[in-house]
């Protein structure tokens, strides 16, 4: 096996009493699609937390391409590569979506650059494109908070792209959006993160999008991976059937 | 600036200036609106970050000091601004070193409390200063004339209005700018620039440097406009009048600024002549109904009566 992209060891962090990273041992190879599914409060967001410097383990370790990451800042994490995506999505609501895009391009790229304009040519050449492989050029300058919960998502994980991240966590990107629209969404997104070599995780509720789009799936309970390995096998596990897909029906009426 | 201000602008000017032939005495208090319009264009700069500083009357004061204390060895008016406008620009990156890590009413207060301790040190240290007596300041050359006082007066209104404009255009292309965009960004999802790779603590610093050398410059104008300094320049109150005078020009437009500093001295000097008793009052009705009634300042009044309207036709 190639050596991990991303691995976390180990890694702990409570808050008072819960304990919503309890052991975590999870390496990602390069190329991967790794879903994370679980019921609420298992920990998938804190994961990703740790992972993206938000939140630092209180013990544990996260290597990223052979260096050592564990509590760095948001920022020098995100240098290196790691991006993220959010559970409910975090837009610049002053801007337009093709602002908010540049923004991230600007970011990535010569953010530091007196007085030209943020859209200028080249910025804005970038960012469209971004939108166009999203399927978000119509609503380039709408105002992200003129934008349905589908449209939202898709420009925060194309904010993140704009980073160009060689990892890519994504926080339930299907979560929701109308269960019409899913598979439309995940299609143009797996096909963006695909064509720039992106290496994914993202945290999924809907067991047909991880069984379709997910290399391997690890099952989150109370802070701990409960099971991890291709969907099929993963998914067809009685205990993880119980611990998730249970949990799942439930939210599925509610 | 682009063509939508620059009409305006012009216009503006043409007009401050056709105003300030038929009374002499308002080239006096256009100055002084200029000059407080560059102060409070940095006060927008932070307002489009959510931050509001009621402490930047700080940065005139050590504007106008340090044309006040270089004044005896500088005589020339040509240095002592851009003097003026190094020191605001130091203090302000001195302060704003511990002031940007902090958000909303901290950052406010803080500010504050920074322009008090400025505001007793004038008055304490008599020796330097002569406290509340302030100092008086020769009036300085322009470009090596030394002018008499009625073209000096015209002299420093057209060098502010050259000031404010070019000073205008720049702002303008500042908040254009991947640095100003950012500045919205602090004020709706900061979190999210700190996960782009970008320091949120940085950018307002930028900012607010920027904010304390434009108030520099202004009180280096003030200083040179009234001649004397005195510690009142520092005073909270006048803090207070840049942040009125944000909210009643507007912080759409960087127009906004210099059009509320001058409709603010306009009404202050008319109301305080009219009723010596009752013209803060006037004021405050003013600010009232503008929260009330016109969130967008008088700048945004100018845009739905004349540019809507003009698109519409
Ligand atoms: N910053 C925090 N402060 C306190 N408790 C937290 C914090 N983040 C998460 N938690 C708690 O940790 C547990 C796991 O949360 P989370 O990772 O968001 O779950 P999931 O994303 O799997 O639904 C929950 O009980 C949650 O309330
Ligand atoms: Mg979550």
């Amino acid at each position: 096996m190639t050596a991990p992209l991303l691995s976390a060891k180990g890694l702990k962090i409570a808050f008072g009493g819960v304990k919503a990273a309890d052991g975590i041992d999870l390496d990602i190879a390069p190329g991967e699609f790794v879903a994370i599914i679980g019921p609420n409060g298992a920990g998938k967001t804190t994961f990703i937390n740790m992972t993206t410097g938000y939140l630092r383990p209180q013990a544990g370790h996260i290597h990223f391409d052979g260096a050592e990451i564990t509590g760095l800042p948001p920022r020098s994490i995100v240098r290196r590569g790691i991006a993220r995506s959010f559970q409910i999505p975090q837009l610049f609501t002053e801007h337009t979506v093709i602002e908010n895009v540049a923004l991230k391009v600007a970011a990535h790229g010569r953010f530091w650059r007196g007085l030209r304009p943020l859209l200028d040519a080249e910025t804005a050449t970038t960012a469209m494109r971004l939108l166009e492989q999203f399927g978000l050029a119509d609503v380039a300058t709408a105002r992200a908070t003129e934008l349905n919960e589908g449209t939202r998502k898709l420009t925060d994980i194309a904010m993140a792209m704009a980073l160009k991240p060689r990892v890519l966590l994504m926080d339930e990107p299907t979560s929701g959006v109308a269960s019409s629209e899913k598979f439309g969404i995940m299609d143009t997104l797996v096909a963006a993160l695909r064509a720039e070599g992106v290496t994914a995780v993202f945290v999924e509720h809907d067991m047909e999008v991880v069984e379709r789009y997910a290399d391997r799936v690890a099952v989150w309970s109370q802070g701990k991976i409960l099971a991890a390995g291709p969907p099929a096998t993963v998914l067809a596990d009685p205990a993880v059937l119980r611990e998730v897909i249970g949990v799942e029906t439930k939210h599925a009426h509610a | 600036m682009d063509r939508r201000l620059a009409l305006p602008a012009f216009a503006g000017a043409a007009l401050v200036i056709a105003l300030a032939a038929s009374a002499p005495w308002l080239k006096f208090v256009f100055t002084i609106a200029l000059a407080k319009g560059l102060a409070v264009t940095g006060i927008l700069l932070l307002l489009r970050a959510g931050q509001v500083s009621f402490g930047h009357a700080l940065y005139i004061a050590v504007g106008a000091y340090t044309v006040a204390f270089t004044r005896p060895h500088v005589g020339e008016m040509l240095l002592l601004l851009p003097l003026a406008a190094a020191a605001g620009t130091i203090v302000g990156l001195a302060v704003g070193l511990f002031v940007a890590r902090y958000r909303d009413i901290f950052f406010g207060m803080l500010n504050l409390a920074f322009s008090m301790v400025f505001y007793s040190l004038l008055e304490k240290l008599y020796e330097y200063t002569k406290g509340t007596d302030g100092i008086r300041v020769a009036r300085p050359t322009i470009a090596g004339m030394a002018l008499e006082r009625v073209d000096y007066e015209w002299t420093m209104l057209i060098g502010g209005i050259a000031l404010a404009l070019a000073l205008g255009w720049l702002a303008s292309r500042f908040l254009a700018s991947p640095l100003g965009q950012a500045l919205p960004a602090i004020k709706t999802r900061e979190t999210r620039l700190e996960f782009a790779g970008i320091s949120a603590k940085r950018v307002l610093l930028v900012a607010y440097v920027i904010s304390a050398a434009l108030a520099g410059l202004g009180g280096g104008i003030i200083a040179c406009t009234t001649l004397h300094v005195t510690p009142l320049l520092s005073y909270w109150t006048h803090s207070g009048e840049l942040v009125f005078i944000a909210i009643l020009g507007g912080g759409g437009s960087v127009l906004g600024p210099y059009l509320g500093a001058i409709v603010y001295e306009l009404v202050r000097v008319y109301a305080a002549a009219a009723f010596p008793d009752g013209w803060q009052m006037i004021l405050g009705a003013v600010l009232l109904l503008i929260i009330l009634f016109a969130a967008r300042g008088l700048w945004g009044i100018y845009e739905d009566l004349v540019l809507r309207k003009g698109r519409r036709a």
